[in-house]
């Protein structure tokens, strides 16, 4: 006869605002096989816990069932609480009353019923449950960073120094992502590539840093500890060994008016290029979309000039496999656009702001592109319609944003600060000329940051208006802003040289396929999900799994920085162990029933299934089976689905295990329960309860 | 091709060169909008300020009139449209809207009715290409600005082309030959009923939007709002008095120059009734 405890937690009022707890307990304690029944307001609680633990001791429990809420929340917890009183973790279980039952249904006599049942039948399991041992896996110990922004780079380095390989994974031909980009950064007004660059040259040339550029990832298998990533080396055009970076096939090559993506189409580029001075690697790449040659079957200049004979036109994508522990997602961020058909096709854009047609009408980052020293105009504020300097300029935030018409409700955190910015960097340059700045609310907490923005207003004389811009339309040599000053009350009409709009951060477009790679979740804007949004925000749901930056969300660089080092030490954690345990909810094969019929080893989402000889001492063959390989199989019970001569079984989800809890639930119907009925004469709290 | 018309007060009056004009451009397209019977006025601005409640009570009252004719409701009137348009998408959407509108007219919603502006009768069920066929003079050489107020576009849940930047007037004109421009005030207000209490707001706002067309190169504009044309037409007289601004530019109805296009007299689509007469040009292009 089994001995099973059943602990019923009120989860605060959680449960017991619907649930009659107490009742629970005592239906509990009379379902055949149950020794102890108690409930208890935190059962994941320090008292909680040693309640559980003295239960086991005193009535000597060979399974519990703890009914509480959704095993994805505690029962790691649990299970840690039961081995710590003796008995085998796997021999304890979580009845679910919390979102399956008290948070979906009212305060009534099904509810509480309900309960007694999901408890009845995960009793049901656990009288079968048998001891499980983890499962041991080796932990490779070599990280995967996607991403060479600023926030993949600090989680590079970080366990680069940390004494572990990094395989650091960047799409663009280039590290440095968006930061390289911009021209100072706040609240300090340091020079963006000061901090950046040697940080980039660090990634380099670190001994345990291997960087792919102009790299994406094809493909992830394996899990936790032992994952193996294909990545797709795309073709360069360039041999990145003979080149030198002397940049000569820049210089000659003809086809000059290719819009650059680094400065935003502010300035072109050639089709062979280096995206920036200060690349890392400071190696060209071929724009085969744009090259004359590659479109058009003739020119070759770049070759011919070339005198390291390094271009390369035969050369093909390349595929690699790295085999990693973890992973560190850092894939950031783009700009919205207010475009009628951008990037992101789910969102309209702005028609009353001409679709961003006007040429005058900038975002974000192409001012800081036109601030920037190393941008297209040295560092001039010059508008890009004529190169004229803007006596006016007016900066419109929340533009996406905070705009739930626009399809967006989320607040892009960074563009107050950056207008600020953009006020001081404008006014620092054109003395005579005005920032006006149009804005919803002034968000700046952080350290330093709101000084920054009265900075801004006070000092230099940014004229901030509260409200929003109605039209921009173009008249003669101006724009006109129409907007309104919600503070006075009046209509604002400003005659501007040059717009600049704090567009919202949204994911890189079409990021969720990498994500669906990776098997991480993600939110409606396609930011990835943190596993918790308190306690675990640097992990994803999906174990060894990590993000950095703003692929997260929308992010300044101290917070990208910062993450970045969160997740960098949580692939250190992973790293610290030569194996780690796994669970070991397993497939396992019945080798004396096994047919050999191989319909397991074809349905393995993760071929985890090899076909095993069977010898006898003399080493003739006598037969083949299934074998599963238990440190690659996810216990996703496909194979136990599909076996035919029923030989395949999940360890802890047996078919004994499943078709006890149905066959309990079917006796429900027969009244086979009489304590299920309310007894009225009680009300108050249980006798059982602890004290 | 048979519609419900909804001709709402302004077109039976003050509008009622919108009205003739529209009707005889229908006609001569094939196209039959037979009008209503019983109807009463939208209750246009004032209502849904007292009572929005009974404002979409009004408009389900009126789109029941279709019955038996269509469930195609045409209408000219940018306000009438607004308003009809506006109730029939949230009783459509919102089932405790419906009921409470229900309740209010003593009338069932039908979910089958739709509210349709005229424009977009002719861009989407007609088509360009059948509107071509049926110009007998086209409006070439007519530069002319489209001018849609705030209203006819707007609010996006029942714009019928894009909310901020529409161009379904232009593809529409220029099926019948005409040059459009491209400018600035196209959606800028006219300053509407306030041209009563407050004339000269609404002498300033017309004066920018008559300014702007006319740098654009435009030699008449083209309406779809009776408080429009009336705004863009009468007040030119005001301007050259209180500001020294002279236009003389004419502001007429969209189905005005369709109908000229497609063959009807002068007289066919009351052309003279404006105060700043688009006779002269129109003759001087040979469409009179």
């Amino acid at each position: 006869m089994s001995k099973i405890g059943v602990f019923v937690c009120h989860c605060g009022e959680n449960i017991s605002r619907t649930v009659d707890c107490a009742r629970v307990a005592k239906a509990s304690g009379q379902i055949r096989g149950v020794a102890v029944a108690k409930d208890y307001k935190y059962m994941c609680s320090d008292p909680g816990q040693a309640l559980i633990k003295n239960a086991i001791k005193e009535h000597n429990l060979d399974g519990v069932v703890v009914s509480a809420c959704s095993p994805h929340m505690h029962e790691k917890t649990f299970r840690k609480a039961v081995a710590e009183a003796g008995l085998n973790p796997f021999l304890c279980e979580m009845a679910n009353i919390r979102e399956h039952c008290s948070w979906v249904h009212e305060k009534e006599e099904p509810t509480t019923r309900k309960a007694i049942e999901l408890v009845r039948l995960m009793v049901e399991k656990v009288k079968r449950n048998m001891s499980l041992e983890p499962i041991r896996v080796n932990v490779t110990k070599r990280a995967l960073v996607i991403g060479g922004g600023v926030a993949g780079i600090q989680a590079a380095l970080d366990i680069a120094d940390g004494g572990h390989e990094v395989i650091l994974v960047e799409k663009d031909p280039s590290v440095g992502g968006h930061m390289a980009q911009l021209s100072e950064t706040f609240p300090t007004l340091d020079c963006s590539q000061c901090i950046l660059t040697p940080k980039m040259v660090d990634v380099g040339s670190h001994p345990n840093i291997k960087l792919y550029t102009y790299s994406e990832v094809e493909k992830i298998e394996g899990f936790v500890g032992n994952f193996k990533a294909t990545i797709r080396k795309k073709a360069r055009s360039v041999d990145i060994d003979k080149c030198t970076g002397c940049g000569e096939c820049q210089l000659k090559c003809p086809s000059k008016k290719i819009p650059s993506e680094f400065d935003r189409g502010l300035k072109n580029r050639t089709a062979i290029y280096i995206p920036f001075p200060q690349a890392v690697p400071a190696r060209p790449v071929i724009d085969r979309e744009h090259c004359i040659y590659f479109t058009k079957g003739k020119c070759k200049a770049c070759q011919k000039v070339c005198p390291a004979d390094a271009v390369d036109f035969e050369q093909v994508d390349e595929f690699v496999e790295e085999e990693v522990g973890g992973i560190v997602v850092a894939t950031g961020f783009d700009l919205y656009t207010t475009e009628k058909q951008g990037p992101y096709p789910d969102y309209s854009g702005y028609g009353e702001y001409g679709y961003g047609e006007d040429p005058d009408i900038i975002d974000g980052l192409q001012f800081e592109r036109l601030a920037s020293a190393s941008g297209p105009t040295g560092g001039a504020i010059q508008r890009p319609s004529d190169g004229k300097e803007p006596k006016s300029v007016v900066f419109l935030k929340c533009i996406g944003s905070r705009h739930p018409s626009k399809g967006i409700e989320f607040c892009s955190k960074i563009c107050c600060m950056y207008t600020a910015k953009h006020t001081m960097l404008y006014k620092h340059k054109v003395h005579h000329g005005t920032a006006y700045v149009f804005y919803m609310d002034i968000r700046a907490p952080g350290k330093s940051y709101d000084e920054f923005v009265r900075r801004a207003i006070e000092e230099d004389g940014a004229v901030y208006l509260r409200g929003r811009v109605s039209r921009i339309y173009r008249s003669g040599d101006h724009l006109i802003v129409k907007g309104a000053d919600t503070l006075s009350g009046a209509a604002v009409e400003i005659e501007a040289d040059m717009v600049v709009l704090a567009t919202a951060v949204m994911p890189q477009p079409g990021i969720e396929g990498l994500f669906q790679k990776l098997g991480i979740s993600y939110d409606q804007y396609k930011f990835a999900s943190e596993a918790h949004p308190k306690l675990r925000p640097v992990e994803c749901a999906t174990a060894g799994i990590f993000l950095a930056g703003a692929c997260q969300g929308p992010k300044d660089i101290p917070e990208s920085v910062a993450q970045a080092s969160g997740a960098a030490s949580k692939a250190l954690i992973l790293f610290s162990r030569d194996e780690m345990l796994r669970e070991p909810v397993v497939a396992k094969v019945n080798e004396n029933t096994c047919v050999a019929c191989w319909y397991c080893v074809e349905v393995c989402p993760f071929k985890a299934i090899t076909k095993k000889d069977i010898t006898d001492r003399k080493g003739n063959l006598i037969k083949r089976v299934a074998e599963v390989n238990p440190s690659v199989c996810t216990g996703c019970g496909t194979c136990a689905a599909t076996c035919f001569s029923n030989s395949v079984d999940l360890e802890g989800f047996t078919d004994e295990q499943i078709y006890s809890e149905i066959n309990s639930l079917m006796a429900v119907g027969q009244d086979l329960f009489p304590e299920l009925e309310p007894e009225k004469e009680e009300g108050g709290p249980s006798d059982e309860k602890a004290a | 091709m048979t519609y419900a018309y909804y001709p709402g007060c302004s077109l039976k009056g003050t509008a009622i060169d919108f009205h003739t004009s529209a009707m005889a451009l229908a006609e001569r397209l094939g196209i039959e909008l037979k009008e209503m019977e019983d109807w009463v006025c939208c209750g246009a601005s004032p209502i849904h300020q007292r009572n929005p409640a009974l404002a979409s009570g009004v408009a389900n009252l009126l789109l029941s009139l279709s019955e038996g004719i269509s469930n195609d409701v045409a209408v000219l009137c940018a306000a009438c449209y607004h308003n009809m348009k506006k109730a029939e998408v949230a009783m459509r959407e919102d089932g405790k809207k419906r009921n409470e509108v229900e309740e209010i007219s003593g009338i069932p919603f039908n979910p089958e009715v739709r509210t349709r502006h005229f424009l977009d009768i002719l861009d989407k069920d007609y088509g360009l290409n059948a509107l071509k066929e049926k110009v007998v003079k086209p409006l070439s050489e007519l530069r002319v600005a489209c001018y849609y107020g705030c209203l006819l576009s707007r609010p996006p849940e029942i714009a019928f082309d894009d909310p901020e930047q529409p161009m379904i007037m232009e593809r529409v004109l220029e099926a019948a030959g005409a040059e459009t421009v491209s400018w600035s005030h196209r959606l800028e207000c006219c300053g509407a009923s306030h041209a009563v209490p407050v004339t000269d707001a609404v002498l300033r706002l017309v004066n920018d939007i008559l300014a702007s067309a006319r740098d654009a190169g435009a030699e008449v504009i083209a309406c779809a709002c009776p408080m429009c044309q009336a705004n863009l037409d009468m007040r030119q007289e005001g301007i050259a008095s209180k500001l020294g601004v002279t236009h003389n530019l004419p502001a007429v109805y969209f189905t005005q120059l369709l109908g000229l296009a497609c063959g009807a007299t002068g007289k066919d689509v009351m052309i003279n009734k404006g105060m700043v007469s688009a006779a002269p040009l129109l003759r001087e292009k040979n469409l009179l």
